[in-house]
């Protein structure tokens, strides 16, 4: 009965002194930063995991429009591309960069999904139909 | 407005999860289409919710939102023009959309160090420079380096085909290679030194240099492992980015690109039997130079009349297409003769190697463009079995993926690659642009086997000239 109340106490004891373990404001900004790293680490790793389970089953057929829908998806540079162009307190030649790299993962993002629809577009059946 | 920003995390979360059953779509011919869409949603999502962090929408000025649209509207011309390039030109748009991909991630790390170096260096922990230097080289080398394999595959002027090679080129690469990584260390633990910005533009030296000298030396039978591996880069660079802007929906889509990169060079070094070091770093051209004196063999030439007249009487043909038939512009003919030889009757296959082309699905690519049923093109894992069965195999515009030496010549460079079984079927018809031995420079045994006969022209004419003798044939109907 003891070691059973002790078990559950043992949580809440934790839940109390967890608070504590964050508190020291000094150290706080770089313990934070560290661990958004390793999450970031988790979130790549675990994301090679699945890219390489879902692509190993992409038909062989498929490899070209796989290759021009990958480069489309990876031309998410987008993202930081927009930031650096149309942030906020950026000096011009700063934007500028950002502008030609949102020039260039732009195009990428077209081209790559215009030109995997295409090719898909041609795979047909011998019916000629398309499912 | 603050729950618009409160939305961006969700939307890029969003975004990441459909990048993820976009791939997954592609596995089957039947949904490949729904994961292109599945893309452009998640792409849709993710420039909008990113346009939508307070950062960038904050500002009411509205010339500040004009440096995000003018580059935005300035790009769809040509994305459209690429996107609609004859599909012979395929392995070359890729390569220069990884070139794009490499730039953007290059000056974004390059704009994100020097904002921060001038206005909050203490932003530059060693985490995050390691990231930017990550980010920069493998952007920067992929920029050069898919400039010169893009411009190899177009066959411009100024960038020699053959591999370029000199003594002791190994040796130069990894000296510029060693050095960015010492002033990438450096740089790490020192981001906002006075010299800093100055090492800062010799790793972005470097690294140029590096890429471009990568590829110098690679010849374009082993394009397809090229492209595979800058494809992997590009991914790489954008995860890098991800690191840097603490964004995990860049590291998730990047890490898609490069694990799918990552696969498909391992399938294409797998498919010509050789190490990604050795693609990297052999050469293959060197080895050449000892293969190409041997005695001089006859080749049997024969004509289409007699190739078309055997294919008429078969009941398996299988055709074995390679770079030739690309380069010929070769598929509508091919598509003629299919028909022309289905209206008779006989099967016709096409035997797929995993390098065959220049990309990696390259031939599978240009025969569905002219309207082959996907069905008909067999993998070579799939076709060999088939072979002996096979009464009339054409070899279009291929040669190394159809060589025997592969199989027993232990000196041949090629030794150990898995081929199309071509020797084992009953008649050979090898249609071939002239008498030079092929692009690897190695002289074809199947072409002197007492079953084999040539046909010597240009893929287009060759099967142009089959056709014409197969439809003269059938006025009798």
């Amino acid at each position: 009965m003891l070691a059973c109340a002790d078990l559950l106490t043992l949580p809440a004891a934790a839940l109390l002194a967890a608070p504590e373990l964050a508190e020291p404001p000094a150290a706080a900004s770089s313990a934070g930063a560290q661990l958004d790293f390793v999450s970031m680490l988790f979130v790549f790793m675990l994301a090679t995991f699945i890219g390489i389970g879902v692509i190993r089953r992409v038909s062989r057929l498929l490899h070209t429009p796989l290759m021009s829908l990958t480069n489309a998806i990876s031309a998410i540079a987008v993202v930081g591309s927009i930031i650096v162009a149309g942030g906020e307190h950026y000096p011009l030649h700063i934007r500028l960069m950002g502008a030609v790299a949102l020039f260039a993962s732009m195009t990428n993002i077209i081209s790559g999904f215009l030109i995997t629809d295409r090719m898909l577009k041609m795979f047909k059946t011998e019916q000629g139909g398309k499912p | 407005m603050n729950w618009v920003a409160s939305l961006v995390e969700p939307a890029y979360l969003f975004a990441a999860g459909l990048f993820v059953l976009s791939l997954h779509w592609l596995s089957d011919p039947k949904l490949a289409r729904r994961g292109v869409r599945a893309g452009v949603l998640a792409m849709l999502v993710a420039v909008l919710a990113t346009w939508a962090r307070p950062e960038v929408s904050h500002h009411t000025d509205i010339a500040r939102h004009l440096w995000v649209i003018i580059p935005i509207l300035l790009a769809i011309w040509p994305g459209v023009w690429l996107a609609n390039i004859p599909l012979t030109a395929v392995p070359q748009r890729t390569a220069l959309s990884h070139a794009f991909g490499g730039l953007a991630a290059g000056l974004v790390g390059t704009a994100k160090y020097f904002y921060w170096f001038q206005d909050h260096p203490d932003q530059l922990t060693p985490f995050r420079m390691t990231a930017i230097v990550l980010e920069i080289i493998l952007g920067y080398l992929t920029f050069t380096g898919s400039i010169i394999a893009a411009g190899k595959l177009q066959e411009v002027k100024w960038i020699p085909q053959r591999p370029w090679v000199y003594k002791g080129q190994n040796f130069v690469n990894l000296v510029a290679f060693g050095a960015a990584v010492v002033l990438g260390c450096l740089i790490i633990f020192m981001p906002d030194r006075s010299w800093s910005p100055w090492a800062y533009g010799a790793i972005v030296f470097l690294a140029l240099n590096f890429g471009w000298m990568l590829v110098m030396p690679i010849g374009g039978a082993d394009m397809p492992t090229v492209i595979a591996i800058l494809n992997a880069y590009a991914g790489l660079a954008a995860v890098a980015m991800g690191f840097v802007l603490d964004n995990k929906l860049l590291i998730t889509a990047g890490a898609l690109d490069g694990s799918s990169g990552l696969i498909l060079s391992i399938i294409m070094c797998k498919a010509m039997n050789r190490s990604f070091s050795n693609v990297l770093f052999g050469a293959f051209g060197q080895v050449q130079a000892k293969a190409a004196g041997g005695e001089q063999k006859a080749y049997k030439p024969d004509t289409p009349e007699n190739a078309a007249a055997m294919m008429e009487q078969a009941s398996l043909v299988v055709v074995v297409p390679g770079y030739g038939m690309a380069v010929a512009q070769a598929q509508h003919k091919v598509r003629e003769l299919y028909d022309q030889l289905k209206k008779r009757g006989v099967t016709v296959k096409f035997a797929i190697h995993p390098v065959a082309g220049r990309m990696p699905g390259h031939m599978n690519v240009l025969l569905a463009e002219s309207e082959i049923p996907y069905t008909d093109l067999i993998e070579m894992d799939d076709i060999n079995p088939d072979m002996p069965q096979c009464d009339v195999c054409l070899v279009l515009g291929a040669n190394d993926v159809v060589n025997p030496a592969a199989r027993f010549d232990k000196t041949s460079p090629i030794f150990g690659m898995p081929i199309i079984d071509a020797d084992r079927a009953k008649t050979i018809f090898a249609v071939k642009r002239s008498k030079n031995p092929g692009f690897a420079g190695i002289d074809n045994e199947l072409y002197f086997l007492d079953k084999t006969f040539m046909l010597f022209g240009d893929a287009k004419a060759v099967v142009g000239e089959l056709v014409k003798n197969l439809s003269s044939g059938s006025g009798m109907h």
